[in-house]
């Protein structure tokens, strides 16, 4: 964790229009379990303000390597290698320290190892499909692991996920907590998943594609795709006026 | 032209999917060796200050069915009302309460439950007590971005009149979907997506 004093400020209004709606009848689950009356909005209190820490300490030896956390001794998961890595900032672009990323994906198959899970690719008996990390001073993080496949999934009669790895992140308040997933640069699925079309703007879109990045791949090794996650930032509490008790 | 403010834009949210708990709570889904334990599943230790309670209940889509599929977070302060956070400046913490629970609702009854203790209470800004609530985020397949909702408790009738929060809801028949029911020593809290109970979610 960081040595920086923690900040106490309300996080900045959340930006609805930027996120999906709830109700998206093109992504069919959402319709009987998306709210219909208006959210009702407040100011963070210190219930929002505050959130949970979790220290390095934690954190396995290969949690943020899925090519071998599952695998047996000797053996690793069958598929394209890569890193993923980026940073975690808030929206006034300062680093998210002490972050953590919960992450989970299919295999190279596009089959993920779940007894809920009916697709018929293979299971790779190497790959469990989760990992986790904690962003450093600065909000960086890295992860290795092998390229998801595209699978079908039961809402069109012919609708597909794109290649993709959900991501959950904590920040320093409980009301930064965020779910979403990364997809991946020239990916052509992308644009016809009634998942990703869950969001309006095709910028904000843009905002979960996971660049190719040459520059930081490990030669004869794995590939790598840049990752950055923006988290809500905080307002400053140097001039606010504060009541007695507080 | 005026200067930019150079903000960025949040990530935006995508749903949990249906396999959540691969990355969240993989012990739970039978994917084990990788973490000793799923995170969040336990809340208390034997020497944790304050009243014990189970909180438990399901969360129902708006055909009535009730999720087998869902994942559930919550944040409360300590029995004394303080969280166990670094931007609690106004005291330390029960170090033997960790304030932050997960529970994936049970894949065949598709309830919740959480093992915890009754949160005293924390200040609004102004300075009032806002009743002993826990903060509870809710996430799943159909889910397009995490739902925020509150447990207040039907036994503190008298904070709950008092309660900043509460007391600014608008439509007064919806206050008690906010109110878990005490049965035993636990309480339960269904939540409802949709229809003539549908839970207040909030957008804070
Ligand atoms: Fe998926």
């Amino acid at each position: 964790m960081s040595n920086r004093k923690p900040e106490t400020g309300a996080f900045f209004q959340r930006d609805r229009q930027w996120h999906p709606p709830a109700y998206t009848p093109e992504y069919k689950t959402s319709v009987v379990r998306s709210p219909q009356r208006a959210l009702i909005s407040f100011d963070n209190t210190l219930s929002e303000i505050t959130g949970p820490v979790f220290g390095h300490a934690m954190l396995g030896e290969l949690d943020a390597d899925l090519i071998y956390n599952y695998a047996k001794p000797g053996e690793s998961a069958i598929g394209q290698r890569i890193i993923v890595h980026g940073r975690v900032v808030d929206e006034r672009g300062k680093g998210v320290a002490g972050a953590l990323l919960e992450f989970w994906q299919a295999n190279a198959g596009g089959r993920y190892r779940h007894k809920r899970e009916g697709y018929l690719a293979a299971l790779d008996p190497n790959f469990g499909g989760c990992g986790r990390t904690i962003t450093d001073e600065d909000g960086y993080y890295r992860f290795r692991t092998v390229k998801p496949g595209a699978y079908p999934w039961p809402n069109g009669v012919n609708d597909w996920r794109p290649a993709h790895i959900h991501f959950s992140v904590f920040g320093h308040g409980f009301a930064q907590r965020l779910i979403t997933q990364m997809y991946f640069e020239g990916d052509p699925m992308i644009w016809n998943c009634p998942i990703v079309k869950s969001i309006p703007d095709k910028a904000a879109i843009e905002q979960l594609i996971a660049a190719l990045d040459m520059n930081n791949t490990i030669p004869m090794d794995a590939r790598a795709y840049k990752f950055d996650i923006v988290l809500r930032g905080r307002r400053s509490t140097l001039f606010e006026n504060r009541m007695e008790g507080n | 032209m005026v200067q930019q403010l150079g903000y960025l834009k949040e990530t935006p949210s995508q749903t949990a999917g249906p396999y959540v708990h691969i990355g969240c709570t993989p012990n739970f889904c039978e994917i084990t060796g990788v973490y000793e334990n799923d995170l969040g599943i336990s809340m208390v230790n034997d020497k944790t200050l304050g009243e014990r309670i189970t909180l438990r209940g399901r969360v129902f889509d708006g055909t009535g069915t009730p999720l087998r599929d869902a994942l559930l977070e919550i944040w409360q302060a300590d029995s004394k009302g303080l969280y166990n956070s670094p931007s609690e400046l106004r005291g330390t913490a029960d170090p033997n309460f960790t304030g932050w629970g997960r529970c994936p609702t049970d894949m065949e009854t598709a309830e919740y439950r959480f093992e915890t203790v009754k949160p005293g209470q924390v200040p609004f800004k102004d300075g009032r007590l806002m009743a002993p609530h826990v903060t509870v985020w809710i996430v799943a397949r159909g889910i397009n971005i995490g739902l925020q909702t509150r447990i207040y408790f039907d036994d503190e009738k008298e904070a709950n009149d008092k309660d900043p929060i509460l007391q600014r809801i608008e439509h007064r028949n919806r206050v008690p979907t906010l109110i878990a029911k005490r049965d035993g020593s636990s309480y339960v809290f269904d939540i409802y997506l949709q229809g003539d109970k549908e839970t207040i979610f909030f957008d804070v």
